[in-house]
């Protein structure tokens, strides 16, 4: 019988799947290229750790969107669950060090609120999606509401200030480089390793390309969701915490539209919202094609308005790809 | 109707001439002429893969061929899309039918083409429902142009398809393997109906796997063979063996591979399975070694007792024993760890995950019940899958490649594949072979002989009785939900069948 490896054409390279395995990743580099082209400042040491520091927040959140997306599932509610967490984590180290506990186990007290209500909040939709079979757009935009009237609540629609040390985690380095930049790198190394090593991830990437035959299969098909929205929280959770530390206050109105730059950044890096196809690394392109091309912009001085613009542009240009390139799914 | 239409002369409709077609990697068509005589039924057949559907879809206007050109009642054809082939009088009937459930059936006839009100804005709906009663009544149909088309059974949909086409005043109709979700009386009907477009003097070129289906309708065949059109004839030159023997390029026996396979103890028995008015009272047992095959029409309840027994779905009430113990099935992955599993009829959707790798479909079970651990170990499953892949014969460019990908015989492979990775000791496999070719038919029938050798049991349900037949060493027949008959090996036939089946009117 003819099998596998007789039949591989070596020469015929199919534009497509190159495409597909690469193409993001020669983007990425065209839009480095083009950028320390444009502005010699681009290139900086500084400029690229500042560009780092600046994705840091959403690159963490699209690592949970990226496997959602993959899973045919999404969430729109991970801007206010971030703002959420961020402000209860510095707010109880605030109250925690008033009261006159030791800065290392309010630290500690502080970022397990964060991660538990990043938990929670995920936990009660995926429920929700899972138990009535619910579509995950609406239920967590729903959340999304949900989320943003608790945190105003929570923070009493003020802003919370004097955080006190905790900020070190949002503003510190080893060195040059941010511990920001570093817990990005861990989760972005997380996730790769959960979707391209686990059977979990498997399960993630079938469940989204196919969620009958996944069932048909065996696969425990809502279990398997509610855990990925659990690890998703996780992670906005620890994004909350880096948001509001960097910014050395609690922002009750931060992080709208956070959830959006996520998306784009998982689409851009060729997740297809059809679910089953998608992969960190694409992720990790998507989002510092991102982060760069705001970078340039404004270290051209372009108004944030028409930044906005390009944004959308650039989403209908990954969409178009998207379809171009992976072909709609019947 | 005489004469060999791959000679000149004869009233040709439709001339195809040295039509070649490449996809990546693949020459789906290779120099292919042929001509379509008036009026009459020309089938292809072939292997999947063979290059029929890309043929199709050429005539259809859906590819354009690399090479080569095509004659539409002499003048030159070069149909842009499908909605141009309809407008020179050429449509075609898919395998999956181009319907909108939640519209009427009038609202279906007349879709991309609705008459309009004066100023062609507003769709004229009473004049839409009118035509589209009269072309129903034509064609002698017991349903009304308001029905919703959901509520319309696939046979019906596929009268409406036809009504349809002939709404477009077309000269030809292609077919794509039309009775695969058709029960036999339904057949007999899709029949009548093709011999009265003949009789209207409508071409119909019909593409099938069914060998008695081919010889009951077919004025002409056409075998393709690897993208290569191998002969052309009138169907009353060919025979059934002769005809398989030039589709596979080889010869085959009688279809089926040898039999006597000596059933060990028992493997699986289930007791008073019943579930509402979809099944009631089903016992059966199934030895190791043995294929135990279940007969049936469609909506007798065969799927859905195979279903309950995986625990797909629910039961009312009912024993499983696997190996003599009683055993709880709450949930598929119960039923997988028991060792039974199933292959469902429907590949598409319960079968494979389109976008992803062959070697990802193959394992998607055996990363739990073979491996059985949360790390992928890269190396072991690659070792597994390329195993399966010679064993079975899977013909995929790589074993990255997306399973869309591959033929439907080399699909159903890898799902096979998928299950025996699972390790199992009873298989149910709902219609194993449907919409797949005979080559990779008889390969399928082979490895479950090979299976039965190792002591699995397997339970076929099948809606071709010469497979069955071919196959079963038992023979279970289900009518409306209840077990009807049961026949051994050599006592059954497509006739005492048929009887049960249909609850012994005798329609046979």
């Amino acid at each position: 019988m003819p099998d596998i490896a007789q039949r591989t054409g070596k020469g015929r390279a199919d534009l497509k799947a190159l495409y597909n395995k690469y193409g993001i990743f020669c983007v990425m580099l065209l839009i480095l290229a083009t950028a320390s082209g444009i502005s010699p400042a681009f290139l900086t040491r500084t400029n690229i750790i500042n560009v780092l520091t600046q994705i840091s927040v959403v690159t963490i959140v699209a690592c949970g969107i990226t496997m959602l997306i993959i899973e045919g599932m999404t969430d729109l509610s991970a801007g206010s669950v971030v703002a959420l967490a961020g402000c209860l984590c510095v707010g109880t180290n605030k109250a925690l060090a008033a009261g006159g506990m030791g800065a290392a186990p309010a630290f500690a007290l502080a970022l397990g609120c964060a991660v538990l209500v990043g938990v929670a909040v995920n936990l009660a939709g995926a429920l929700i999606i899972a138990r009535y079979d619910a579509p995950p757009f609406i239920v967590t935009l729903a959340a999304m509401q949900v989320a943003r009237g608790l945190v105003y609540i929570y923070t009493n629609g003020q802003q919370i200030y004097d955080i006190g040390r905790i900020a070190a985690i949002g503003q510190g380095r080893i060195g040059m480089v941010p511990y920001s930049v570093l817990i990005m790198a861990a989760i972005l190394a997380a996730s790769w390793v959960i979707l391209r090593k686990t059977r979990f991830g498997r399960y993630i990437y079938a469940i989204g390309g196919n969620k009958a035959a996944a069932v048909a299969s065996g696969i425990k098909v809502n279990p398997v969701i509610v855990k990925t929205f659990a690890i998703h929280g996780v992670f906005v959770g620890v994004a909350g915490v880096l948001y509001m530390t960097r910014l050395n206050s609690g922002q009750p109105a931060e992080g709208v539209g956070l959830e959006f730059d996520a998306i784009t950044a998982a689409i851009i890096g060729g997740t297809s919202m059809a679910g089953g196809l998608g992969t960190i690394a694409g992720t990790i392109c998507g989002s510092v094609i991102i982060g760069v091309v705001n970078n340039i912009l404004n270290l051209l001085f372009v108004q944030a308005y028409y930044q906005q613009i390009i944004k959308g542009l650039i989403i209908v240009l990954a969409v178009i790809l998207d379809i171009k390139t992976k072909g709609k799914r019947s | 109707m005489s004469g060999d239409p791959s000679m000149a002369g004869g009233d040709c409709v439709l001339e195809l001439s040295a039509l070649g077609k490449s996809f990546p990697g693949v020459r789906a068509l290779d120099e292919v002429s042929m001509r379509v005589l008036r009026g009459s039924v020309h089938v292809i057949v072939g292997e999947n893969g063979a290059g029929k559907s890309t043929l199709m879809k050429i005539i259809d206007g859906i590819y354009e061929p690399d090479s080569g050109e095509m004659r539409l009642d002499g003048a030159p054809y070069r149909p842009s899309s499908p909605t141009h082939a309809r407008s020179l009088g050429i449509s075609m009937i898919f395998q999956e039918l181009n319907v909108v459930p939640e519209l009427s059936v009038a609202e279906n006839i007349f879709l991309g083409r609705e008459p309009m009100r004066p100023g062609g804005i507003f769709i004229d709906d009473a004049r839409l429902n009118r035509l589209a009663a009269e072309y129903i009544a034509e064609q002698g149909l017991g349903f009304s142009p308001a029905d919703p088309m959901k509520s319309l059974s696939v046979s019906q949909a596929q009268m409406v398809e036809i009504v349809k086409a002939i709404s477009c005043k077309a000269k030809l109709v292609i077919m794509d393997e039309p009775t695969s979700a058709i029960t036999d009386k339904e057949v007999g009907y899709l029949f009548e109906k093709i011999a009265e477009l003949k009789r209207q003097g409508v071409t119909v070129i019909y593409i099938s796997h069914k060998m008695d289906e081919i010889f009951r309708i077919a004025d002409y065949i056409s075998v393709l063979r690897d993208g290569r059109h191998i002969e052309t004839r009138p169907a009353a030159a060919f025979n059934r063996d002769s005809l398989i023997e030039l589709m596979v390029g080889r010869e085959l026996g009688s279809g089926y591979p040898g039999q006597g396979s000596s059933p060990g103890p028992e493997a699986l028995r289930i007791e008073g399975f019943t579930r509402g008015r979809a099944f009631r009272g089903i016992s059966f047992s199934v030895r190791k070694g043995e294929i135990l095959g279940i007969a049936g029409l469609m909506g007798a309840g065969r799927t859905e007792v195979a279903r309950a027994i995986f625990g797909l779905d629910p039961r009312d009430s009912g024993e499983v024993y696997v190996e003599g113990a009683r055993a709880d099935i709450g949930c598929v992955d119960d039923a997988i760890g028991l060792g039974i599993v199933m292959v469902s009829e429907d590949r598409r959707k319960y079968g494979i995950i389109p976008m992803r790798s062959v070697t990802e479909n193959a394992n998607l079970v055996g990363l739990k019940y073979r491996a059985g651990s949360w790390w992928i170990d890269e190396a072991d499953e690659r070792a597994a899958v390329r195993e399966q892949v010679e064993r079975l014969g899977i013909k995929a460019p790589s074993a990255e490649t997306e399973i869309a990908k591959l033929s439907g015989g080399n699909q159903q492979k890898v799902i096979l594949a998928k299950w025996l990775l699972a390790g199992p000791k009873v298989m149910i496999l709902d219609e194993p072979t449907r919409g797949i070719d005979v080559g990779a038919k008889y390969e399928i029938y082979k490895l479950m002989r090979e299976l039965c050798e190792r002591g699995i049991a397997i339970v076929m349900i099948s809606s071709e009785l010469p497979e069955l037949i071919g196959m079963s060493d038992r023979i279970l027949v289900m009518c409306a939900g209840r077990i009807a008959g049961t026949f051994e090996r050599g006592e059954a036939t497509q006739v005492e069948i048929m009887r049960k089946a249909t609850g012994g009117i005798g329609n046979a």
